[in-house]
């Protein structure tokens, strides 16, 4: 019973999966959103459950679960249900490719599919139909806006992230997603940086590819500046106003899923992955002392009073303790000095930080607006940075 | 009892065959664009299917399907056009009603 | 036989929905019986070790056909059109038709002998796929790129409010 067995390793770590899912990206990926934020806002955010607010979300869960699910009289109850799930799932769909880092010789990955990031981008366009179908069957008018506004957005902004995810399949000369970490082990640098065939002056097109992604990635897990979908000034809540309960939870764990695993994605195709930075204990070492220098600052000229400092006061204190722990791990001579999973995770909330710092540093576009930016702009600089590469690394290569 | 070719012919000819059911009878243009799509999906489960078991070293089979597929996305893109223009001047998407060229 | 228990699911899967596709009084409701029926064909391309025609399938599809189809349905129809007359009156003429066709091709499936080549399941990679596009099928390539272009131009225009 081969097939048995196989079936049964699904499951199981589909169950890993979404823990995973459910407990990181959803509860501290709601708790950070809403901290940072209210950091962001000069305000304090979460405070009274647990240190610091830390089981806010928990507590949230657990009111989220007690709630009645209503459905609406005149909704297309079937689709109605179903719709959470589908977007949920979606969510869920995308992390099979994602790895976490390396333990031996063992790379930790649900499955390393030879279609890696192919297969990515096409679980994050399912996400679209989960939300039209939820959209309409409330039977809304703002749902139905909602819906109808994320469906033109997702098409527009798949394009360019397809071509962000070429640009990087064209450099690594693989879908796979293991493949593209191992083929920026092997030239020693991160591809946003450094690309194999021209070294360092490929950095403009790494710098700008990477740009492209990360736009049209927000727009696709419809973020700030790109939420029209679920603008509450203008919506309500878009295609969700009226979910309730649970239902209304599995929309944010699709949404939040989609998110880091967009981070996640960006962290592996441009930031090297699970790789540790290669760098000399001297600069270790200076990286610390600036930070280390940022801090004491702040905390002398008693600017962490202000709110508004307290990100940028915690992100040094992180850095340099960061730095620190490298610079000793570099000098006794130990290479990799920290577990690979480490560096993963670093990489992946550090980019989910620039997101949420993003969110409350944008106004939203308009409708207009957004498209233009997709046809008129993402689309040509994508495709030119795609064809200028090309031909430096055909040229580059020919002799 | 292995799968073979046949089996993937069988469920390619019901697709097809259910698809030209729906293009035949509805209505609406949607519909039977819907209908366009299912038989398009069943020529390309029989262009996979063919490479696979009869010529497994070349890609032919798959390339041709890649290139249904682009088809697809142009027709339907076309088509939806089509539909949205019709739909402006007449009012209405079903087929039967379209007939201002019949006098 | 794990093969062929996932080819039935598969096509069940594949095949239900379908049905529903053609025969649902609500609109809606059969643009979205489409999705299962494209993810069930896609497992039937990673059955056949196409996996590289099965992500372009999800993407292409279940990802931009479907969501231009439900698009337009909501555009324009405004509502799940169960009050109206979604067939017409070929219902009897077209289901003969099908039936027929689809019995003169199981005939003939079933009446050929197919050149069975019984070897182990080939590895399709994605760079054999481009290489072929660029070499052996160069023209159909770029034949295929152009009216993609020109279909591109079309919608645009055709869709396109007159000033």
């Amino acid at each position: 019973m081969d097939w048995l067995t196989e079936i049964l390793k699904a499951a199981l770590l589909t169950v890993v999966v979404f823990t995973y899912l459910a407990v990181v990206t959803a509860m501290i990926g709601v708790y950070l959103e809403r901290k940072i934020s209210g950091w962001i806002q000069a305000r304090l955010g979460p405070k009274h459950v647990g240190p610091q607010g830390l089981l806010q979300t928990v507590a949230d869960t657990v009111k989220l679960l007690q709630k009645e699910h209503i459905t609406p009289r005149q909704a297309d109850v079937l689709i109605f249900n179903a719709a959470p799930i589908m977007v949920a799932v979606a969510g869920l769909l995308d992390w099979v490719v994602i790895p976490f880092g390396r333990i031996g010789e063992r790379v930790l990955v649900v499955r390393d599919l030879n279609i890696g990031v192919l297969y990515f981008a096409a679980m994050a366009s399912l996400t679209v139909i989960g939300i039209l179908a939820g959209g309409w069957s409330s039977n809304n008018k703002y749902a139905l806006l909602g819906g109808l506004r994320s469906a033109s957005q997702m098409v527009s902004y798949e394009i360019p992230l397809a071509l962000g995810i070429l640009w990087v399949a064209m450099i690594a000369g693989t879908l796979s997603t293991v493949g593209i970490v191992q083929a920026q082990a092997q030239q020693g640098g991160w591809f946003l940086f450094k690309l194999p065939q021209l070294d360092y002056a490929g950095a403009p097109f790494g710098i700008l590819a990477a740009l492209t992604f990360l736009t049209a990635a927000t727009a696709e897990v419809n973020r700030v500046p790109f939420d029209l979908p679920e603008a509450e000034s203008e919506l309500v809540a878009g295609y969700f106003a009226e979910y309730t309960g649970m239902r209304f939870a599995l929309f944010q764990l699709g949404e939040y899923a989609e998110a880091f695993a967009m981070a996640a994605l960006a962290a592996i195709m441009f930031l090297g992955g699970w790789l540790e930075p290669n760098l000399p204990a001297w600069l270790w070492i200076t990286l610390g002392l600036a930070a280390v220098l940022v801090v004491v600052l702040l905390l002398i000229t008693g600017a962490s009073r202000d709110l508004l400092i307290r990100p940028i006061l915690i992100l040094a204190v992180l850095g340099a303790a960061l730095c620190v722990v490298m610079f000793f791990g570099v000098q006794a001579g130990r290479s990799p000095v920290l577990p690979s999973p480490v560096w993963f995770l670093t990489k992946m909330f550090a980019l989910v930080f620039f997101l949420i710092w993003m969110r409350w540093t944008y106004p939203r576009l308009r409708l207009d607006q957004l498209l233009n930016l997709s046809w008129k702009v993402l689309l040509p600089v994508g495709l030119l940075n795609l064809l200028i590469t090309g031909f430096l690394i055909t040229v580059v290569r020919a002799p | 009892m292995h799968v073979g070719l046949t089996h993937y012919l069988v469920v390619s000819t019901i697709l097809f065959c259910i698809g030209l059911y729906g293009v035949l009878t509805r209505r609406n243009a949607v519909a039977i664009l819907m209908g366009i799509e299912l038989m398009l999906n069943a020529s390309n489960i029989n262009l996979v299917a063919f490479n696979r078991y009869l010529a497994p070293g070349a890609v032919g089979g798959q390339t041709f399907a890649l290139v249904i597929i682009t088809l697809a996305a142009c027709e339907a893109a076309v088509g939806l056009a089509l539909v949205m223009a019709a739909y402006r001047s007449l009012e209405t998407i079903h087929v039967d009603e379209i007939n201002v060229m019949k006098w | 036989m794990g093969e062929l228990a996932a080819f039935i699911i598969l096509a069940c899967v594949t095949l239900i929905p379908a049905v529903v596709v053609v025969t649902s009084g609500n609109i809606v409701r059969s643009a979205l019986s489409l999705i299962p029926t494209f993810l069930g064909v896609t497992g039937l391309y990673i059955l056949l070790h196409a996996e590289f025609v099965a992500g372009i399938q999800i993407l292409i599809y279940a990802g931009a056909i479907t969501v231009l189809i439900l698009f337009v349905i909501m555009l324009t129809a405004g509502g799940t059109g169960t009050r109206i007359r979604q067939v017409n009156e070929q219902v009897p003429l077209g289901a003969m038709a099908a039936v027929w066709l689809g019995f003169l091709i199981l005939l003939v499936i079933f009446r050929t002998r197919w050149p069975y080549t019984a070897t182990p399941a080939p590895q399709y990679n994605v760079a054999s796929i481009g290489t072929a596009f660029l070499t052996d099928y160069v023209l159909i390539f770029e034949v295929t790129s152009l009216v993609l272009l020109v279909s591109l131009i079309g919608a645009i225009i055709v869709a396109r409010r007159e000033e």
